[in-house]
């Protein structure tokens, strides 16, 4: 077990893996989420209560999902880079936080659409939307931070820390934010809480889910390669690699 | 099918503006992303065989035509 | 113990318990501020400030000042909080005493701890002390300014506990004072938000122990955790440097 973990932190091997896995990873992805997205679009019955505007679920519930996961894999990936100091934690953690705030706003934006046809304005203070919005400033402030060290290593420790003090937060967030909502506006129309869900609606709705953690995988793989490419380059391997490619 | 014709798949009941903006944004921003993604990936592998390249040609300059270098010194420092 | 060992620890510890040493960096942080006035009052005039544009920008009415009185306040003292940020561990930094203090044999989060203490008392309380002038200005009612002033009392310390960990990050950064508002603003929010939910429920009249209690829990959570991040990021700034 303790070798594979070793394997795991070697970025050579792990370059290797990711070449292999990528195809894999890019054809998987996108051909989930267009399954996902024409049954949801084209398919999926109206709902009863919000007509065809509900069908942004399909993209709006994804890029959400993919958002706060993305945070939580960046905190276990910090947990590694303080504890182990492995290189390809931290590697991860660089490579995925732009990922993460595009997806933040992705979904933030679907969601305010969203709310135009429903709640009749394009903002509304909902514990969701907030909560959303404060994630996208988390994103951006370990973005910020990375950018404004100079130093490699030490970039790479600060932001880990900023992202377990950021992870220890979101709950508490989360909680404070709902319980906000409700002192300020009791009894809101949720965007996607459903009593019953048919399966006719969520079964498109798990295969773009799903698509989608599949293109993340193949955007970490690729961005994963970039940094250790530039990172590595004055290792032999590196070099031998560039060079067998070249025409 | 949920609806008749692509004009009311389009219009979607009015919603249209709505369903078609996200998916526009949902679309155009993942294809920025990954087609970036991609393009620093190739810029990266090319800066990098470059460097080889010229660190490669000054050893091979270093080696057998010692020479040659040492004239061009002189010539740069008129 | 034997006579080999002793020569070896005894003058590094030089007998100075986790509480003396911690007393001594608290006093120290308060006399080196307290030579440095204006850096006092810097946050309180600040506050005032920020307060008084309000009723100017907004409305002097009454109603709407009672209502948003309180949130005005917290946000003001919140902003003046992060403004003296910078100070936490800038001056020691440049002039080299954090390095000595991160070499102290005694644990550097207990230090942290003191330090951030000391930065309480100098900004945090006075904000506190301040609030019920600032309170009646806004047409605060008695038992509002009270329960006001007590929230402020528990969740300052929070701010500036928090506010360690961003201070202690961004040190020795070129553009450190905006990257620190951008990094700790979104982790105060639940602190806001519980602060001035405890003053709207209390003009409603409902009881506020339990927010009280919420906002405590918050403050033991801060105290137990953020000199440990603090410190983790001290160190990792002062390796960059």
């Amino acid at each position: 077990m303790w070798q594979i973990f070793h394997k795991l932190g070697s970025p050579k091997w792990f370059f290797g893996i990711a070449t292999r896995l990528m195809p894999w990873l890019l054809a998987g992805g996108v051909l989930l989420m267009m399954a996902g997205i024409v049954w949801g679009l084209g398919f999926a019955p109206k709902d009863y209560l919000q007509g065809n505007s509900y069908r942004i679920i399909f993209i709006h519930v994804p890029t959400a999902f993919l958002a706060q996961s993305v945070y939580i894999m960046m905190a276990v990936a910090a947990v590694v880079t303080l504890v182990w100091r492995m290189k390809l934690a931290d590697v991860f953690v660089k490579a995925v936080a732009p990922v993460g705030l595009v997806l933040t706003f992705l979904a933030l934006f679907t969601g305010a659409v969203w709310g135009k046809p429903t709640w009749g304005t394009w903002w509304i203070w909902d514990a969701r939307l907030t909560s959303m919005l404060i994630l996208l400033f988390l994103y951006g402030g370990v973005i910020a931070l990375d950018r404004a060290i100079n130093d490699e290593k030490s970039a790479a420790r600060a932001v880990a820390v900023l992202v377990l003090v950021g992870v220890v937060n979101i709950p508490i967030i989360k909680y404070s934010v709902e319980w906000w909502n409700t002192l300020h506006q009791p009894a809101t129309f949720k965007l996607t809480e459903k009593p019953t869900m048919p399966a006719e609606m969520w079964v498109p709705l798990l295969l773009s889910v799903l698509g989608l953690y599949l293109v993340f995988g193949w955007l970490a793989c690729l961005r994963m390669q970039t940094e250790i490419l530039v990172r590595e380059q004055r290792t032999r391997w590196v070099r031998e690699h560039v060079m067998a490619g070249r025409t | 099918m949920a609806f008749e014709s692509l004009a009311a798949f389009l219009s979607m009941d009015g919603h249209g503006p709505y369903v078609w903006t996200c998916y526009g944004a949902f679309f155009v921003l993942m294809a920025v992303m990954m087609v970036w993604s991609v393009r620093r990936r190739r810029a990266v592998i090319e800066s990098c065989r470059r460097r080889y390249e010229s660190l490669e040609s000054r050893d091979v300059g270093a080696t057998t035509r010692a020479a040659a270098t040492f004239t061009r010194v002189n010539v740069s420092q008129d | 113990m034997n006579a080999e060992t002793r020569p070896l620890i005894k003058p590094l510890s030089s007998g100075v318990g986790n509480m003396a040493s911690m007393k001594a960096v608290f006093s120290r942080d308060m006399k080196v501020a307290f030579r440095q006035r204006q850096d006092l009052l810097n946050p309180l005039l600040f506050f005032v400030m920020v307060v008084t544009l309000f009723p100017l920008g907004v409305s002097p009415e009454v109603s709407f000042l009672r209502e948003a009185g309180a949130g005005i306040l917290w946000v003001a003292a919140l902003l003046s909080v992060l403004l003296s940020l910078d100070h936490l561990f800038r001056h020691d930094f440049d002039d080299g005493t954090l390095e000595q203090l991160v070499l102290q044999p005694q644990p550097l989060f207990l230090l942290v701890l003191a330090k951030t203490l000391a930065h309480w008392t100098l900004t945090g309380l006075p904000l506190v002390l301040l609030a019920p002038v600032l309170g009646v200005m806004v047409h605060l009612e008695g038992n509002s300014i009270a329960v006001l002033c007590l929230t402020l009392l528990i969740g300052t310390p929070v701010l500036s506990l928090i506010g360690s960990i961003g201070a202690a990050l961004t040190l020795g950064l070129r553009s450190a004072g905006v990257l620190l508002s951008l990094l700790i603003i979104p982790l105060y929010i639940p602190v806001l938000i519980f602060g001035t939910g405890t003053v709207a429920a209390a003009t409603e009249g409902a009881p506020v122990a339990a927010y009280l209690a919420l906002l405590g829990a918050f403050l033991v959570l801060a105290i137990t955790l953020a000199p440990f991040a603090a410190s983790a990021a001290l160190r990792i700034s002062l390796s960059n440097s």
